[in-house]
């Protein structure tokens, strides 16, 4: 493998990286209106919520690029593969992340929130001030292992043809013929982005457990 | 918006969509079969006196849970010829299966055994039963029995991995279902069907589990 494929799949990286870092931003502001509306009492509404969160954790991440990706073009958008792409993994985010940070409103003791509404904080000041910020906290393992689940599930655009790294190794290997060496080099990419952020994540987990003993 | 849904061709390619379906299912069911061995037979390695071992399982547990399912079947897929063993891609496909689910089962039934209390296991040698007894009464149905639900999500989410089996046309619904599109060019029909077939598969193997759980798994009794 020369230097020019070596760059060619650094540039399948970035825009790996890229994919990974959108959706997850795009992910986490969808994902807290599903959580809080999950979590809203209403119980419509948390019903709803309840089923897009079972609909997308019950059909495989590929298929729902796919549904996305072809409803997009149904309606005649003409838009960039990228951009489909990171709108399906949006979705995709927004629905498990909602999920994890439901379980995490959820824990945070009920005597916060009726303090709170016995200080007469309104529904806006009591979530952001009291329930968010503990929330968050408890959160934070399991919404690092979504992220590196994320990045990890990026690596099905190249089924619709976006050029990121599993997809810039696929062409590689194609060109040179050696796929062992090529993928290889490909997994080690992903373990350096994934592995310190599975690290970190458990080593915070292990902090909070030993916290709350 | 002028496009007219048409479902005809899905309707059509109802027979080879479902014939797909119950290829994803055994797929699922084989790669779960082959994870639980390695998931256990990792968890035994795991904490083995040889060090060599150890470092292995962690080393193994890491790289799979680090990188993505469809890497590691494109690795899987040519490496196995070099190494002289020749399969079908649906083998191979159940072998990608088995090797990604085996390290997430190694972390969780670790996670299991690990809550066994050590003097149960003491007094289980104190009584005279044999090592392999012990392992297996003693620490390792417990073990299992603690950690069943996780397992079982795990399992789930390793069943609607089997999607990405298609990337080696290995025999499942999603390649079925890319063959229908390209004869049919109605996509969003045939993935949005096929969609929905996944949703009804998780369910059913999740009833699988849960079936398997309340016959065998948590008849055992507690402690």
């Amino acid at each position: 493998m020369g230097k020019g494929e070596f760059l060619f799949l650094l540039q399948g990286l970035k825009w790996t990286v890229v994919l990974a870092i959108v959706s997850f931003l795009c992910g986490t502001i969808t994902g807290l209106a599903i959580a809080l509306l999950r979590t809203s009492g209403y119980p419509a509404v948390e019903r709803t919520t309840a089923g897009y969160i079972a609909l997308f954790q019950g059909t495989p991440l590929l298929m729902q690029l796919f549904v996305v990706y072809y409803a997009l073009a149904l309606y005649g958008l003409k838009i960039d593969a990228w951009i489909a792409v990171a709108i399906g993994f949006t979705l995709h985010a927004s629905a498990y992340l909602g999920e994890i940070w439901r379980g995490s409103i959820e824990a945070v003791p009920r005597g916060q929130v009726e303090a709170a509404k016995a200080l007469s904080l309104n529904y806006f000041w009591r979530t952001k001030d009291v329930v968010l910020p503990q929330a968050f906290r408890i959160s934070l393992p399991a919404t690092i292992g979504f992220l590196v689940q994320l990045i990890k599930g990026t690596s099905l655009a190249a089924f619709v043809g976006f050029t990121e790294l599993t997809r810039a190794g696929t062409m590689v290997s194609n060109q040179i013929f050696k796929p062992l060496l090529v993928f290889g080099i490909v997994g080690l990419m992903y373990f350096a982005l994934c592995w310190p952020l599975s690290f970190f994540g458990s080593r915070l987990e292990s902090k909070f457990a030993a916290a709350t003993r | 918006m002028n496009y007219k849904l048409d479902f005809a061709p899905v309707i059509d390619a109802l027979p080879a969509l479902l014939l797909g379906c119950l290829g994803t299912l055994w797929l699922a069911l084989a790669g779960m079969a082959l994870a639980i061995v390695i998931g256990i037979g990792g968890v035994v390695l795991r904490d083995s006196r040889i060090k060599l071992f150890r470092w292995l399982v962690i080393g193994f547990v890491e790289l799979i849970r680090n990188t993505p399912f469809l890497v590691q079947i494109y690795f899987i897929f040519f490496a196995l010829p070099l190494a002289g063993v020749r399969l079908d891609p649906t083998p191979t496909a159940i072998i990608a299966l088995g090797v990604n689910g085996g390290a997430y089962a190694i972390e969780i039934i670790r996670g299991g055994v690990q809550s066994i209390n050590k003097g149960q296991v003491e007094a289980g040698l104190a009584l005279g039963l044999h090592k392999l007894s012990v392992f297996r009464f003693i620490v390792l149905k417990p073990a299992l029995r603690a950690v069943f639900p996780s397992l079982a999500s795990q399992f789930v989410l390793l069943t609607l991995t089997t999607s990405i089996a298609s990337a080696v046309s290995a025999y499942e619904l999603t390649s079925v279902a890319k063959r229908v599109e390209s004869d049919s060019f109605r996509s969003f029909e045939v993935y949005g069907v096929v969609t929905l077939m996944y949703l009804v598969m998780s369910w059913i193997v999740m009833n699988i589990l849960n079936f398997i759980s309340s016959r065998y798994i948590s008849t055992y009794p507690v402690k």
